[in-house]
């Protein structure tokens, strides 16, 4: 047993709570709430305030111990790459056997919990959500194919549909259209971000998309992707969640986001090392403000149906 | 007079944050339940209980 496999296997002094904290990925929770908030205020349906922040609370303790299985199975590619060798396995925190009793505790914990505080359709969905990211993303998809990221990413679109059920008790149009929109939107964001870090990937033989069909192909799938999501998007507008504050907020930002696939796709690798690749960095943090800014914009439209109609909530 | 365990005091922060968990999960469990008895099917189904005597 080498030194590199002992670390991971026994940590090397006693773990903090902010050290299993961070197993559950307390940076991709936070989105995972604010979809899954955005789900549960935009449904038809009423729902008690405490039992729907019940609802929110279990969702993101779903999401986290899909992040620590993650980091349970990931930790010897963790420990190569530089963006993750900080995090609590590779550098010796917690042991992987503690990464995976408490990522199988509170999968178990949250799945009962929500279904015990709202309805079986939410919790079954958020099972088979842990189910998704940890079996076919993780262990099956991660490190077979370079469409991993696109696979993979409907298991960070869930949490809103999961939202609507908590509130529903199904699945309707509305709900699948914010999963389409997430989905949709992870493409794009990951291979921008693959382009300027891409040692990162390399070093650990990912099959990033950069990596097997090159960063010529990744730039056009990036521009792709983009049309599609903004066709999505825009479609979004014409169902119950949407309204005029989105459709101005879609029509904005899906204009600049597909400039910025343009602008990427135009360019080459000697012109993006020249600038050190400042168009594809600008497109990815522009990628946070989109996701953000359209859940967002269905959250207002959610607050003035409510103002206008004294709605539900 | 009883010394504290090295072990103890070692893991002070860690105790502590498990301890708090434990009583937030019982304030949930309890707010829960409270809803779901004033509010939820349990109350209708005790009101239709009720019509029936």
């Amino acid at each position: 047993m080498n030194q590199a496999s002992l670390s991971l296997e026994s940590p090397s002094h006693d773990a903090e709570f902010g050290d299993y904290f961070a197993l559950l990925k307390p940076r991709v929770m936070t989105l995972v709430v604010f979809t899954a908030f955005v789900g549960l205020l935009a449904a038809p349906v009423s729902i008690h305030p405490f039992v729907g922040f019940c609802a929110i609370l279990f969702i993101a303790v779903g999401g986290g111990a899909a992040g620590a299985l993650n980091m349970w199975y990931d930790a010897d590619i963790d420990a190569m790459m530089k963006r993750t060798t900080k995090r609590p396995i590779p550098s010796g925190r917690v042991s992987k056997g503690e990464a995976l009793a408490i990522g199988l505790g509170l999968s178990g914990f949250s799945v009962v919990f929500l279904g015990l505080a709202t309805n079986w359709t939410a919790a079954a969905l958020l099972a088979f959500t842990i189910f998704f990211y940890v079996i076919i993303y993780t262990i099956w998809l991660k490190r077979w194919t370079p469409q991993n990221i696109v696979i993979g990413g409907a298991a960070g679109a869930f949490p809103p549909m999961i939202g609507w059920a908590a509130a529903t008790g199904s699945v309707s149009i509305e709900s699948v259209l914010m999963f389409c929109l997430v989905f949709m939107w992870t493409p794009p964001h990951f291979w921008a971000l693959a382009l300027f870090m891409r040692s990162d990937y390399d070093v650990a033989k990912v099959p990033m998309l950069t990596v097997t069909h090159g960063r010529r192909a990744t730039r056009v799938h990036i521009l792709v992707y983009t049309v599609l999501l903004a066709a999505l998007a825009l479609a979004t507008s014409a169902t119950s969640v949407g309204g005029f504050v989105y459709l101005g907020t879609a029509v904005v930002l899906n204009g600049l986001f597909l400039k910025g696939a343009v602008d990427i796709w135009r360019r080459d690798e000697t012109r993006s090392e020249a600038d050190d690749y400042k168009v594809e960095k600008r497109f990815f943090r522009l990628s946070l403000l989109y996701l953000f800014a359209h859940f967002g914009a269905i959250l207002v439209e959610a607050g003035l149906d409510h103002y206008t109609t004294g709605g539900a909530f | 007079m009883q010394t504290e365990h090295e072990l103890h005091s070692r893991r002070m922060g860690r105790n502590l944050w498990v301890g708090g968990l434990l009583i937030t999960f019982v304030a949930l469990i309890f707010g829960l339940t409270v809803v779901k008895v004033t509010e939820g099917d349990i109350a209708g189904a005790l009101k239709i209980e009720g019509t029936d005597q």
